[in-house]
């Protein structure tokens, strides 16, 4: 058995939503470049480079890329020969009110959502914990804007509705969301399981290195496949027109039942944080 | 075509603009998202003053992040619009001219715009590092408890932007879309 101190999480924590609020992953910066380079339309081209100036000058200067710094969606790979001494719950929601104090970030929570006063600190986070084999502890710090997320759906599909009927409800959540998710969007897929697991495999698709497609051949073409009708839309950057509407489609399922085919797509901006550290 | 405009828009300005023009504003306006707005609807029904001149005035969707140590304002890009949409037609029907954020409105808003001579832009949604440097001066003027969502009169210089709905409703969400997708198919 391996000890972990609560203090040695609280110090990851805070790191990670600094460093994730003001330095995307490269993946998604290449993606963008690249995106950029094919894209015909001039206003969109020159709206995706700066976006790619956006970016550059926030790491450059440690500033958060974007103003919504976001609630911090935190997943934490727990090895189950590990023994934390103290709160993991504690440790990360100390970790958050450190980093977003010290990060100079946005304090977005409201401690109740019809009542809405804000708890000043970002806090609580919201924490996944999930039990693994090993004596490591691996978390992830995902600072997730509200603009993409309240675009975000969930449908109970039915078998009979196939894998048309989940091309048809991506294209129709993409549609509906149109310019106010910040596109070009990362399209996040969970299909399978039920309600609950459904919307939580489409927020993981989003952790997804953007050039890693699905392992298997039949979900990699599927998310090309996506991936195309969502960039014919025309859509474009910012909703102005044009080819960029996303940038990648990651897809992620589970078994599910033989009533059932849940689908969920979550959508995020193009900044597209996420942070990792392993203890 | 590109403007530089002077803020305070006024309302023969305001009419000059079309739906996708580039613009650049300097000048003063104000912040305002949900909770900001939700008070000066409550201040409206009350007949009670707003705590900023309404007329000619523009509004900025955002919510910064708090200024380190030598900055004017932290990150400030646009907010979505449309969770503004029920509190903007009383706004627009007492002189508000402009309005900068991001994403579509609904027919009363646009309604309200072509009635009132007023605009809307977009600015980039996700770039507010590079934007925050067209932000000169930020102080707050009303409603501090909210934090980040307090109203700030802010100076701009240069601001970028592009005009979205125009004063006679025309939507740059629907044309710039149509026209990509025309140029794409007659290739």
């Amino acid at each position: 058995m391996r000890i972990i101190e609560s203090t040695q999480i609280t110090n990851a924590i805070a790191r990670l939503c600094i460093e994730a609020n003001c330095r995307l992953p490269e993946d998604v910066l290449s993606r963008v470049h690249a995106c950029a380079a094919a894209e015909p339309r001039l206003a969109a081209k020159d709206i995706l480079e700066k976006i790619l100036q956006n970016d550059a000058l926030a790491a450059e200067r440690g500033v958060p890329i974007c103003q919504d710094t976001g609630m911090a969606c935190v997943f934490a790979e727990l090895g189950e020969d590990v023994h934390i001494n103290g709160s993991l719950r504690a440790a990360v929601d100390e970790g958050v009110r450190r980093g977003y104090a010290a990060g100079y970030l946005r304090k977005s929570v409201v401690g109740d959502p019809l009542r809405r006063a804000n708890t000043g600190d970002n806090t609580p986070a919201l924490l996944h914990v999930e039990l693994m084999p090993g004596d490591k502890l691996t978390l992830t710090v995902a600072p997730k804007g509200f603009g993409s997320e309240n675009m975000s759906k969930l449908k109970m599909l039915r078998p009979s509705d196939g894998v048309e009927g989940v091309i048809n409800f991506v294209l129709s959540v993409v549609e509906e969301a149109g310019s106010n998710p910040c596109p070009p969007v990362v399209v996040g897929v969970g299909l399978g399981g039920n309600f609950e697991q459904c919307a939580l495999l489409a927020k993981k698709a989003l952790l997804r290195p953007l050039d890693e497609p699905h392992p298997d051949p039949y979900y990699r073409d599927l998310e090309k496949k996506l991936l195309e009708k969502i960039n014919a839309l025309g859509i474009g950057p910012q909703g102005f027109g044009g080819r960029t509407t996303a940038l990648s489609v990651a897809i992620e399922t589970l078994p599910t039942h033989i009533a059932g085919l849940p689908c969920a797509v979550n959508l995020n901006c193009h900044v597209a944080r996420h942070m990792t550290e392993v203890l | 075509m590109h403007y530089d405009v002077q803020l305070p828009l006024t309302e023969e300005t305001a009419k000059q603009l079309r739906a996708g023009d580039s613009v650049t504003l300097s000048g003063p306006l104000y912040t305002a998202r949900d909770a900001a707005h939700a008070r000066l609807t409550a201040l409206l029904h009350e007949n009670k003053p707003l705590p900023f001149p309404i007329e000619n005035a523009s509004i900025y969707y955002v919510g910064p992040t708090p200024a380190k140590p030598g900055q004017v304002i932290g990150s400030a890009g646009p907010t979505t619009s449309s969770r503004m949409d029920v509190y903007t037609p009383a706004l627009l029907d007492r002189g508000l001219r402009g309005m900068i954020g991001k994403g579509v409105r609904n027919g009363e808003v646009i309604a309200a715009m072509k009635r009132n001579g007023a605009v809307c832009f977009g600015a980039i949604g996700g770039a507010g590092a590079l934007l925050s440097d067209c932000i000169k001066e930020a102080e707050v003027v009303a409603f501090e408890d909210l934090g980040a969502e307090a109203i700030c009169r802010l100076e701009l210089e240069k601001f970028p932007v592009v005009v979205v709905i125009d004063t006679l409703g025309n939507d740059l969400y629907q044309i710039g879309r149509a026209q990509y997708l025309q140029e794409r198919d007659q290739e």
